[in-house]
């Protein structure tokens, strides 16, 4: 007889859905079915299952293969390297639960690590940003309640966000949006004809790396103010037009992505949007929201900000936390080789990072710390895997809007296999001895 | 992407360029052949598809992930963030050349020595 666990919440992606069902075997140990879910939800819950997952950690061998050592043996080499290193860097922590973050933080405090986050190489910008001007949001639930004015920008919700539209965004019929997707209007700008922009009203298909310019003239429309013939590629017309209808709505939102986040002008991108916001809010109520891609990058960022007052690039090196994107920042530090070890955690840095960063990686001490094998596991000297957060154990995350919301555990992990807290638990602990604290 | 990043999914999904109707008329070559990439911070091998989301003439996407990661512009200006979109690129035929899989394009540089 099988078993559904309902409202489970999805470990995926910054929308955190939380509607999920999933059919577990009679034993609980296996997942035979997810429903809700969308299609990489989905496969994530599936791959959790999969046969040619790693059960025990694994060190690289001179040769380039893998042997198996034990969790013990994995502590051992985790706490020694970071305990040796003059300067570790602690990266990732995105798709792990709060919990553990905050134990890795212990860890870097006591080891002086430099401690970042996937937002190294997503929304840091807007971290900057948002520092520099502010950021007037609200929480998915006001959006599908009351918003009439929706734009992505930069971003593609059909293929990295798939249910923020429907949940949220364009078609649910909320409080004041009874009509669903009939009451209101969707902008896209994308350089693309994504499949985003398929679905919109108002689709401006900005020249590649002029976001800047277009919000500005956004900004200028509003006031009514002169603008050259085109802009960005976008005719003044369409510009002008775009403004009205922008500020004709009674709640607005902008949702952004790596559109603006990666491109020329990067944080500057940002200030712009959060400025065409602040200027909205002359006529109407607009509010603004990165579309965090991770399901806990969202989390990292709030614990270290209550932990240390800053959202990523930490460096816990000198004894106090600095911050200082470009200095502290990952890719930097891997550049300039101002790291002397590196830890992963619950992210990909081996296929997400600039090719010269990942160098970096493969010639220093290195432990990955991921239930899958992925680019990073193979460049890294330990791999251990652990349970996969949100499906075999539990947790607190953050959703994109700052909303926490505890996951739910589905499925057991395989026999004696840890969980990322417990791993870093027993971390600490031989981190601790080693150092002599008691 | 969640399949697992050693399995040729990974691949088919990510070790590709997506290239305009337009663009691949200049090039000289079919759709669903191999291309090699080439910028000033690299080169990688991908394979050439018809664009998916077009029209797109002059712009060209590769999927985040490790293909992409050989070509882009690493500078962070002072933000962190390396700039992932807007690098110049070079894009000519390479029949006879493979597109490796999601492990084997980045050993191809930290362990071969290729740039």
């Amino acid at each position: 007889m099988t078993k559904t666990v309902s409202d489970v919440i999805c470990p995926f992606c910054g929308t955190l859905c939380d509607d999920l069902e999933v059919v577990v075997s009679d034993d609980g140990k296996k997942i035979l079915e997810v429903l809700n879910a969308c299609a990489i939800g989905n496969e994530k819950f599936h791959h959790a299952g999969a046969e040619d997952r790693p059960k025990r950690p694994r060190m690289q061998q001179p040769d380039g293969s893998y042997k198996e050592v034990s969790y013990d043996d994995a502590v051992e080499y985790t706490a020694q390297m970071l305990a040796k290193a003059k300067k570790p860097l602690m990266y990732g922590w995105s798709s792990t639960n709060c919990e553990a973050q905050s134990i890795g933080h212990e860890v870097a405090e006591l080891v002086g690590a430099v401690v970042d986050n996937t937002a190294t190489v997503c929304h840091g910008s807007t971290l900057i940003a948002l520092q520099d001007v502010g950021i007037p949001s609200c929480t998915l639930g006001e959006i599908k309640n009351r918003a009439d004015r929706i734009l992505y920008w930069g971003c593609n919700p059909a293929h990295a966000h798939p249910r923020h539209m429907s949940r949220y965004s364009i078609f649910p019929r909320g409080f004041f949006t009874g009509k669903g997707s009939q009451s209101r209007k969707l902008f896209v700008i994308d350089p693309r004809m994504s499949d985003t922009a398929k679905l919109a009203d108002y689709h401006f298909q900005v020249e590649q790396g002029r976001d800047y310019e277009l919000l500005q003239a956004f900004r200028t429309a509003l006031k009514g103010e002169w603008l050259p013939d085109t802009v960005a590629g976008i005719p003044k017309e369409r510009i002008y037009e775009g403004a009205e209808v922008l500020k004709s709505g009674r709640f607005g939102i902008i949702f952004f992505g790596m559109g603006v986040t990666q491109t020329r002008g990067k944080n500057h991108n940002i200030d712009a949007a959060i400025s065409l916001t602040k200027d909205l809010n002359e006529y109407t109520k607009f509010n603004i929201m990165p579309m965090r891609g991770h399901y806990n990058v969202t989390g990292s960022g709030e614990v270290l900000g209550w932990q240390y007052g800053f959202p990523y690039c930490v460096d816990l090196s000198r004894g106090f936390a600095r911050y200082n994107p470009g200095d502290s920042s990952s890719n930097d530090l891997l550049v300039r080789g101002e790291v002397d070890a590196v830890l992963t955690i619950a992210s990909d840095p081996g296929a997400h990072f600039p090719i010269s960063s990942v160098q970096k990686i493969w010639n220093l001490p290195s432990v990955a710390i991921d239930p899958h094998i992925t680019p990073t596991t193979e460049v890294s000297k330990l791999h251990v895997p652990v349970a996969f957060v949100g499906i075999e154990c539990g947790g607190n995350a953050y959703r994109m809007d700052n909303v926490p919301i505890d996951c739910r555990k589905v499925v057991d992990p395989p026999e004696g296999m840890l969980t990322d807290e417990e791993f870093l638990t027993r971390v600490l602990k031989r981190v601790k001895e080693l150092k002599g604290v008691a | 992407m969640e399949a697992g990043k050693n399995h040729p999914a990974y691949r088919e999904a990510c070790g590709i360029i997506e290239l305009d109707k337009a663009d691949f008329k200049r090039l000289g070559a079919w759709p669903n052949t191999n291309v090699r990439v080439n910028s000033a911070h690299g080169t990688v091998v991908v394979k050439a598809v018809p664009a998916t989301q077009g029209p797109h003439p002059g712009i060209a996407f590769i999927p985040m992930g490790p293909w992409a990661n050989r070509v882009i512009n690493p500078y962070t200006y002072s933000t962190g963030t390396p700039t992932f979109k807007g690098t110049p690129i070079e894009v000519e035929p390479a029949q006879g050349e493979v597109v490796l899989d999601g492990i084997q394009v980045v050993y191809e540089v930290v362990r071969g020595g290729k740039k």
